[in-house]
């Protein structure tokens, strides 16, 4: 497969390590009422869907960034590559 | 029919014209006791042991596709019972128990093979962890040997013993290890449910779960409604596709593993060799294919086929084993999607939804615990109460804090 890097361009995803799904960016607050049962089904818990599947990869053997890549789980193609900064600022975190 | 020497003789005499199909082929009814969506090896073993153990009746097998299909047709082979934890090990040695009375149980050639395995490590901290392992297995009934260097050698003298990152210094092996024809295994199943009534009906996919009141009431198909008093879904590989059905999110990610033959050769290796090191394993079929295979690709994949990096990867593990093995050809590949969950270990429960039962999370060890899961998840199914080997694998383990994690990797379902 290959990622096509928005800083970098196409890059083999051997490069890259994958975390997984890209909801893993939502994390609970710690804080609130229920965050024990919303963080079980944060860390444990996945929709694995059989389809479109926006996902986290870090690009190790390369300039160490984050990425959400939007892939399809069942025929491997790509269609979106996005800094992972860029979507989790959009979700408004670390302002 | 019963199977006997005698039989094939008979019939060799007289032209086999006395053998009939295997199973049947029914129609759905209306409704039924129980209703085990997926025909593969865990699915046909589990209306097995219901029918034959348990003693229901009214049992029908949803396949999707048809029987043995799945993973059970796409797997290495394998049969052992090495784990480490209380939780699995027990279960694990119940499974190997029951694959050594299988083929008499069932009347059918598993072509079952206890050829042995070993499991090659390089470092005194290494062959501690392997001791601390044997002894976890003796002490739960299992067998166990720790293997020197030289031992190694006279089994196997063509590894490469002073491979400079990783030198063989020895093995833990496991004699009752080895090998079982995995499509006779499902046929067997298969054909033994069939024998004491339970309907086996393929092409059938399912594809809703009625359910009113927190209860199920039957499953909508591709043939239509079945409705059924309580539902087992064994379908590892696609268990999030179908329990979503159900409204579940489950702790599991399918991803693809990648499995290799080679070319026919005379034979080389005996029993079954892994090389956890160098993320390798290998053993030779009877047709004389080295059959050999490594790590999963690593990301979420329902396509039953991987990528070329982990080809190379599996290669540079066999020749850093075995030299010898870069002159055999490679014959096939292929994939299979497994239900990687968040330990590693399986997932035998009940659910949310009363009369829904589930069974998956087999990772990539699924095989082997082919009729232990078919037995555990019956006695399930038909007591509402978890058969003592398998009363860790719940679904609250991750909330609970009981986690069975064999690798200690966390909740990481591609380091698994």
């Amino acid at each position: 497969m290959i990622i096509n890097h928005p800083l970098l361009g196409p890059r083999d995803a051997q490069e890259f390590v994958y975390l997984g799904d890209a909801r893993l960016i939502g994390r609970p607050d710690g804080m609130d009422e229920g965050a024990a049962q919303a963080f079980h089904d944060h860390v444990f818990l996945r929709d694995n869907p059989a389809g479109e599947h926006r996902e986290l990869w870090f690009h190790e053997q390369g300039d160490r960034s984050w990425l959400v890549v939007t892939r399809n789980t069942v025929t491997h193609e790509i269609t979106k590559v996005e800094l992972a900064r860029d979507v989790a600022r959009a979700l408004g975190r670390s302002k | 029919m019963r199977y006997s020497g005698l039989r094939v003789i008979r019939e060799a005499l007289t032209g086999h014209r006395g053998w009939t199909p295997v199973w049947r082929d029914p129609a759905p009814q209306a409704s039924y006791d129980y209703v085990i969506v997926g025909g593969g090896g865990h699915g046909l073993a589990t209306a097995y042991y219901l029918a034959k153990e348990f003693r229901q009746a009214r049992i029908a097998v949803l396949e999707k596709g048809y029987l043995g299909g799945g993973n059970v047709g796409r797997n290495t082979t394998i049969i052992r019972s090495n784990y480490l934890l209380d939780g699995n090990e027990p279960f694990y040695e119940f499974s190997m128990k029951l694959w050594e009375g299988m083929e008499q149980d069932f009347n059918y050639n598993a072509m079952v093979s206890q050829r042995g395995i070993i499991n090659l490590f390089h470092t005194d901290a290494a062959r501690d962890a392997a001791t601390r392992r044997g002894n976890a297995m003796i002490l739960h009934g299992a067998d166990a040997d720790i293997l020197d260097r030289e031992q190694v050698r006279a089994m196997y003298p063509f590894l490469n013993f002073d491979n400079a990152r990783f030198p063989i210094k020895g093995a833990l092996m496991q004699r009752r290890g080895g090998t079982a024809r995995h499509d006779a295994v499902a046929w067997g199943y298969a054909r033994g449910a069939d024998l004491r009534g339970v309907d086996l009906i393929q092409n059938c996919e399912v594809t809703g779960m009625r359910i009113e009141a927190g209860r199920i009431l039957g499953v909508e198909t591709t043939r239509g409604f079945i409705g059924a008093k309580k539902v087992g879904v064994a379908v590892a590989g696609s268990s999030s596709r179908v329990m979503a059905h159900a409204g579940m999110r489950l702790p599991i990610e399918s991803h693809v593993l990648q499995a290799f033959v080679s070319e026919g050769l005379k034979p080389l290796i005996d029993g079954v060799m892994t090389f956890g090191a160098g993320h390798f394993y290998v053993s030779q079929s009877d047709k004389g294919g080295l059959v050999f295979g490594g790590d999963i690709d690593g990301y979420n994949s329902y396509a039953q086929r991987g990528n070329l990096p982990v080809i190379e990867d599996v290669a540079e593990g066999g020749m850093a084993l075995m030299p010898m093995i870069g002159r055999a050809r490679l014959l096939r590949t292929w994939g299979g999607v497994m239900d990687m969950s968040m330990d590693g270990s399986p997932i035998i429960d009940k659910t949310h939804v009363e009369g829904l039962y589930f069974n998956g999370g087999w990772c990539y060890g699924g095989f082997k615990a082919t009729p232990a899961s078919g037995w555990c998840f019956a006695h399930l199914l038909a007591t509402d109460r978890p058969h003592e080997t398998g009363t860790a694998f719940r679904f609250d383990r991750f909330m609970r804090g009981l986690a069975i994690d064999e690798k200690g990797q966390g909740p990481t379902p591609n380091l698994h």
